[in-house]
Parts: C-alpha cells; sequence; structure tokens
C-alpha cells in the first residue's frame, strides 16, 4: 500500500492519495495524483533505509522511480534560497 | 474633445471590490489550528528520522546531518578515518549551519525555505516539525542540490556564533552521556 503525503502550512501533513501499486487502477490514480503534485512545484521524497539500515531519503521526479515497496511519498515545497 | 471625467470610468468598477480585504496572515493565524499542525509534524518528522536523530531534535531542538563522507562508504559503521569532515545542523525555520565537528568550527550558514505557494491560512510557513523534515529529507537525499539552491552566508550572520557553540557543546555533552547510558544498560544486561 501506498501513502501520498503533502505537507501543508497551518495543517501539517495531508492524504493526497492512498492506493496499491499492484492493482492497475489504483496505480493510475497514484500517478495522476503524483504528477498534479509535482505540477503544483512540489518536491517528492521517499523515506529509505542505507544497507547498515539508517534511515534516509530519495528525492524522485517520476513514479517509476518510486521503490514498489515504498509505503510513503512526502510531498513538500520546492526548495528556495531564503534570506 | 478630451473629457477627464470618462477617462477616469474604467477604473470605478474596482473599488466594490477594494473594500473586501484580504485577511492578514495575523488574522487567520489560529493558534490552536497551528499546535494541531505541528503535533502532526513532529509525528511525522519522527517516523522518517532515525532514532538518535529524533532523541537529538526533541532534547536539544535540533538534527545533525553528516556531509558526504571523504571516499565510499564501506560496509559497516564508519570508521575514524571514513568520517564525514563536515556536518550540518538543523533548526527549524533558521539557515541551515555547515560545521566541523572535529574542531567545532563554523562553516557557513545555508539560507533555504520550503514556501507552499498556496498559502493555506494566509501564511507559506511549514509547521517548524515539517520544515525540519523538509530539510533532512533534502539533505539526505540530494545534499548538493539543496546547499546549490540554498544562499550561502559566512556563519553568524542570522544565528549567533555563541549560540552555535553552545549547542556544539551540548550536543557533545548529550552524546557523551547518551553513550554512557548505552554502556551501562548494556553491562547491565551482560552481567558482571
Amino acid at each position: 500500500m501506498l501513502r501520498l503525503l503533502r505537507m501543508k502550512p497551518g495543517h501539517g501533513e495531508i492524504l493526497v492519495a492512498e492506493g496499491d501499486v499492484e492493482v492497475p487502477e489504483q496505480e493510475q490514480e497514484l500517478i495522476a495524483a503524483f504528477r498534479a503534485q509535482l505540477e503544483e512545484g512540489m518536491w517528492a521524497a521517499v523515506p529509505l533505509r542505507d544497507r547498515q539500515g539508517r534511515r534516509e531519503a530519495e528525492l524522485v521526479r517520476s513514479f517509476e522511480e518510486i521503490p514498489r515497496d515504498a509505503e510513503r511519498v512526502i510531498f513538500f515545497p520546492r526548495a528556495a534560497g531564503g534570506s | 474633445m478630451w473629457h477627464f471625467g470618462a477617462a477616469r470610468a474604467p477604473v470605478r468598477p474596482s473599488r466594490g471590490r477594494a473594500r473586501r480585504r484580504r485577511p492578514t496572515e495575523v488574522e487567520l493565524y489560529d493558534p490552536g489550528r497551528e499546535r494541531l499542525a505541528e503535533q502532526r509534524a513532529r509525528a511525522l518528522l519522527r517516523s522518517c528520522v532515525n532514532p538518535d536523530e529524533w532523541a537529538m531534535y526533541s532534547e536539544l531542538g535540533f538534527i545533525r546531518v553528516w556531509g558526504q563522507p571523504p571516499k565510499p562508504a564501506k560496509a559497516g559503521s564508519l570508521g575514524p578515518d571514513d568520517r564525514p569532515s563536515y556536518a550540518y545542523l538543523i533548526y527549524p525555520h533558521k539557515p541551515i549551519v555547515a560545521y566541523v565537528p572535529q574542531t567545532s568550527r563554523l562553516l557557513s550558514e545555508y539560507c533555504v525555505e520550503f514556501a507552499d505557494r498556496e498559502r493555506p491560512y494566509g501564511s507559506a510557513r511549514l509547521p517548524p516539525s515539517d520544515d525540519v523534515l523538509a530539510k533532512w529529507l533534502a539533505l539526505t537525499a540530494d545534499e548538493r542540490q539543496l546547499i546549490a539552491t540554498a544562499n550561502m552566508h559566512l556563519a553568524g550572520r542570522q544565528i549567533d556564533p555563541e549560540r552555535m557553540r553552545r549547542d556544539l557543546q551540548r550536543l557533545a555533552v548529550w552524546e557523551r552521556e547518551r553513550g554512557d547510558r548505552a554502556q551501562r544498560s548494556l553491562g547491565s544486561v551482560l552481567g558482571p
């Protein structure tokens, strides 16, 4: 089961979409939701573990880059230089 | 013939709309909602970072992320020679600070923001712990990209260097005590 989450000001994360990537209709809905978030200027990160078991993340730019066993994709606003 | 009044007429329809003032960020601010948002953000942060990083954040208020190691990581934990020569401290809604762990020398501040253009509730700012998580995700996933995006300044521009040194001392003490506790609990499990 893959969950697409998005960070929101004033709210914390919201659930954008949820579904099973092995079910074609659900995968299509996840793909559409994923693309919509990127078009809104979000970055997408997948929390992972490295070989030593340490937690880290991977930025993904297309749905195909998401590992098939990933449980979550977290969307957050694109980074910009601050003051 | 030029008619001054007629020339000004087309701008009038907007008068009615101008009276409907958009609420300001301060007026939309709801402390209860912001507190709930921060609680959600803390739960999400905790579920993503390493347990030691979560403990660091909840007890000290920042997270240290190591820079890239000098050579490709080997299997197993980092040895003294493999340890990265620099690290970052991540604070909520403050610049990321790079420093040298061996000497505690401050290197630079990297100013970066994750502003939501939709501005729900009038603000583009993420809850503090979401801001920390966004920096952690971006740093651990693609350090170079984040650092290239940020505005770099000399250390001390926004965060008081004295505060930074105090935080590094607190971190050193915290790690020593944590190591001692781990040793003690290991000893009590193994027995004399």
